[in-house]
């Protein structure tokens, strides 16, 4: 199929950027969408331009790396799928595809399609972790009781791969998603519990130094989510944090 | 508790808290003004109440203006919190596709429902705090009879004023269709009884509206003029 790709092209974090129009021809439905753009950034190389810069590592969804905003949603239109899962069979002869990066103030440009997320990885090292004893006497994880319903749930939510899909969805920029997920998958087991006060306080007051928005709840994130997230986390995160606040 | 005063979530639960409290005291009025279309004596008998009670006037009615100040307010700062955390706009941005009209524009409806609170206190706040406060008459009369039904009716007559009050309750509606459940989230409740609560939130959010609808043209269509 022939397409018309419009791609969002910025030199660097200080470069204004623009919209730039290239037709791109001969592409196949079971193509993948960071495959065409392999093949646009080969022509562009062929022609002595600038290859497209663009996020992307293991390619099979699991790692989080690839972004885009395709066509007005993130990892385009398919649903729990990255963008590097997204197949061209997804459009059509002759479509207009426009591809941006994440948009988010905490999420600055650095060239390109590739955005600066490290605003995750501080609000990660501000409390997404628990501390274990490894002096050798760690206790064996299977000898702590824990409910299926508990261990389900803190699987779904540490299934977030940390992509920001939530934050560039969400028309406020909102991290609280992923910092809910985050949040959720410690505070549903006992390992968690621990630091469950200090965590969601650290890591909700961090995700706001970062510059993200106020979630008011549209429900965009979870539709968007890659890994289908539930906004329960955000209700779970929201008692968490009340309850963390009054204990103080 | 510091913590609480002053985050992201901290200003969700406090839209929240604000959003319960208007959201049950429109149910109360809502009540009130649905006997007027029943009984005009039942209708003058509990505007006199609300009206000169001191309890109401003293303690409730300022609650009352102080919440719906602090959820305009809020709503504004939100907004504008918002829009600052994200400073470049997509060239393409497909909302309709994950979330609902009614959840993206939550700042426009409550600016239609803040005009007609104007329009509203214009028409019937106003002149109570005139006709009580500054002229000094508690007594709810007017030619020997409660004036109350009366003055609710003169309001109805002009065609205009029941389209604006029409609109503006259809504003209402779209802003509850996402504000009575999104109120509820922002609490973190959110669990087995959320799919009932949903659909109860959803007729509250068209039935309240709509009754106040049926109220106004109900009076524009049956004044005694």
């Amino acid at each position: 199929m022939n397409l018309t790709l419009k791609i969002w092209r910025q030199k660097n974090a200080k470069d204004k950027g623009q919209m730039v129009t290239y037709p791109i021809t001969g592409i196949e439905g079971d193509m993948s969408f960071l495959e065409m753009l392999d093949i646009l950034n080969n022509q562009l190389i062929t022609n002595g331009d600038d290859p497209v810069a663009f996020d992307h590592d293991c390619r099979e969804g699991i790692c989080g790396m690839c972004s885009l905003y395709i066509n007005g949603e993130a990892h385009g239109p398919d649903r729990l799928v990255t963008t590097c899962q997204l197949h061209m069979r997804k459009f059509k002869d002759g479509d207009t595809i426009y591809i941006e990066p994440f948009r988010a103030k905490a999420f600055p440009v650095i060239k390109d399609l590739v955005v600066d997320r490290s605003s995750f990885d501080r609000i990660q090292h501000s409390g997404g972790f628990i501390s274990v004893n490894t002096s050798g006497n760690t206790q064996d994880a299977n000898s702590i009781p824990i409910s299926k319903t508990a261990a389900d749930e803190a699987m779904d939510a540490a299934t977030c791969i940390g992509c920001g899909a939530c934050v560039a969805s969400c028309k406020n920029s909102s991290a609280m998603l992923f910092v809910s997920a985050k949040v959720s998958q410690y505070a549903l087991l006992p390992q968690g519990q621990v630091e469950a006060t200090d965590r969601v306080l650290n890591m909700v007051k961090q995700m706001d130094e970062e510059g993200f928005g106020n979630c008011t709840n549209t429900g965009a994130c979870e539709v968007e989510c890659p890994k289908g997230i539930s906004l329960e986390n955000i209700a779970r995160m929201n008692r968490e944090y009340l309850s963390a606040s009054l204990k103080g | 508790m510091s913590g609480i005063l002053n985050s992201s979530i901290a200003r969700k639960f406090a839209m929240a808290l604000s959003a319960f409290f208007l959201m049950f005291f429109l149910l109360q009025h809502f009540a009130i003004n649905v006997t007027s279309i029943f009984s005009a004596d039942v209708f003058n008998e509990l505007s006199h109440f609300m009206g000169t009670n001191p309890l109401v006037q003293y303690a409730l009615q300022p609650v009352l203006i102080f919440g719906v100040i602090f959820h305009f307010v809020m709503g504004f700062i939100l907004e504008i919190k918002n829009k600052n955390a994200r400073t470049v706009k997509y060239a393409k941005n497909n909302g309709a596709a994950n979330s609902s009209w009614m959840s993206r524009n939550m700042i426009w409806s409550g600016l239609v429902i803040l005009a007609f609170i104007g329009l509203h206190f214009y028409d019937f706040w106003f002149p109570e705090i005139n006709t009580k406060f500054i002229q000094g008459d508690w007594s709810g009369m007017h030619d020997g009879n409660f004036r109350y039904f009366h003055e609710l009716q003169e309001k109805f007559v002009n065609p205009v004023r029941v389209g604006l009050y029409v609109l503006s309750f259809i504003f209402l509606a779209l802003h509850l269709l996402h504000g009575f459940n999104s109120a509820f989230q922002s609490v973190g409740a959110n669990n087995k009884y959320t799919k009932g609560l949903k659909t109860f939130g959803k007729l509250y959010a068209i039935l309240i509206p709509l009754g106040f609808i049926v109220i106004a043209l109900f009076h524009h269509f049956n004044h005694n003029h």
